[in-house]
């Protein structure tokens, strides 16, 4: 076949386009957040003093890292998706999130007395973390993947990276909500194994899966 | 590439989105001519061939047209389509085994008699579904129309829009596979 027959079969298709990237984003973030929230709260809730919790500066601030690292890897993930993408423009917004965990980090290390550091760090839960982020970001994670085949990333396994980001953003947004760790030390160092474990899958998962 | 033929570019596409079918054959022609300039220049070297790059390239701009921006220029987006392509089939070349000459020999012999060279896309075409192959040789080879096609495979229209459009989501799936 040569080209101009193919441009002819091309041309006679005139099935309606594939829906606008835009409507699909829309439906995968509302998705995801839905699976998140189903799986968050079937299987932990939040935490019985959440309230009181809620006036501390630590636990809100888990929030900030949180929801600043799901909002600026979903709108990179979102930018990935167009083949002419440059993503090298988006990571100053990708650096906010750990910025702010560096800088939580630091002023936690100055409030605290040095022999107590490592207890905030190791805290109770951290199992519970490395189980819950992954699980409650696996949902969220392959709908992105599924949104990023249906557009055209030309660095596949990046865009999936920044799919598990996203999800790990997510999931870990909902997750801070039943940690009783709220110590900057502990969401440095446990948050982000969960949470770069997802990114590892969303690469591994688009390289598989991200094809076109 | 210039911004008035952006532009050229970008309004066919628009009319063709809007569902223009002649508009359309235009623009993929139009963007044939770019894109076979481009994969000349990074074919020069040798090992993949620049048509199978500009045919791949064409039909992912097609199954993928909807990532396309209405805002955003056109020739930047075909150019990434068009360089992904390459990447993927100089990939996939470098995976395929080398081939002995001895092994050639018959396919250089009867090269000669062959008018034209049949591109990888001959090959996917080959692995669709005999219905499916039907239609798209109808239209793209024969040039049949929509109507002629049904007629003539005793089928009706809607059948061969859809065999049409699934053949072509193959093809662009399964190119260069193998």
């Amino acid at each position: 076949m040569d080209t101009n027959d193919l441009i002819k079969a091309l041309a006679a298709d005139t099935r309606r386009p594939g829906l606008s990237m835009n409507t699909v984003w829309l439906g995968a973030a509302s998705g995801a957040l839905m699976l998140a929230g189903l799986v968050f709260f079937m299987m932990l809730g939040p935490r019985p003093d959440i309230a009181a919790a809620a006036e501390t500066v630590r636990f809100l601030f888990k929030f900030a890292v949180t929801g600043a690292l799901a909002a600026a890897a979903f709108a990179a993930m979102r930018v990935a998706a167009w083949p002419e993408a440059e993503l090298r423009k988006l990571l100053p917004y990708l650096c906010v999130a750990p910025l702010l965990v560096l800088v939580g980090v630091a002023l936690e290390l100055v409030a605290l007395p040095s022999d107590i550091w490592a207890a905030k760090l190791i805290g109770t839960n951290s199992l519970l973390c490395l189980t819950f982020i992954p699980l409650i970001g696996l949902a969220p994670l392959a709908l992105f993947l599924l949104t990023l085949r249906h557009g055209a990333p030309s660095r596949p396994a990046l865009s999936g990276a920044l799919a598990g980001l996203a999800a790990g953003g997510i999931a870990a947004t909902f997750y801070a909500a039943h940690c009783p760790d709220d110590s900057p030390l502990f969401v440095a160092t446990w948050y982000t194994i969960a949470v770069l474990g997802l990114t590892l899958l969303g690469a591994i998962g688009a390289r598989l899966a991200v094809r076109w | 590439m210039s911004g008035a033929e952006d532009e050229h570019l970008a309004s066919l596409l628009r009319q063709a989105l809007a569902g223009d079918e002649k508009a359309y054959g235009d623009f993929l022609r139009d963007a044939a001519l770019v894109i076979r300039g481009w994969a000349r220049r990074w074919t020069a070297g040798g090992g993949v061939d620049a048509e199978d790059i500009v045919q791949e390239a064409l039909l992912a701009v097609h199954v993928k047209r909807h990532t396309w921006r209405g805002d955003a220029p056109v020739i930047p987006w075909l150019h990434a389509i068009a360089r992904h392509k390459f990447v993927d089939a100089v990939r996939r070349q470098a995976r395929r085994p080398t081939v002995g000459i001895e092994e050639y020999e018959e396919t250089l012999a009867s090269a000669e008699s062959e008018k034209a060279r049949d591109w990888e896309i001959g090959r996917a075409l080959e692995g669709l579904a005999p219905g499916q192959r039907a239609v798209v040789n109808a239209i793209s080879i024969e040039g049949c129309t929509i109507a002629e096609t049904a007629q003539r495979l005793d089928m009706n229209e809607t059948a061969v829009r859809v065999a049409l459009h699934r053949g072509l989501a193959a093809i662009a799936r399964r190119f260069g596979r193998n």
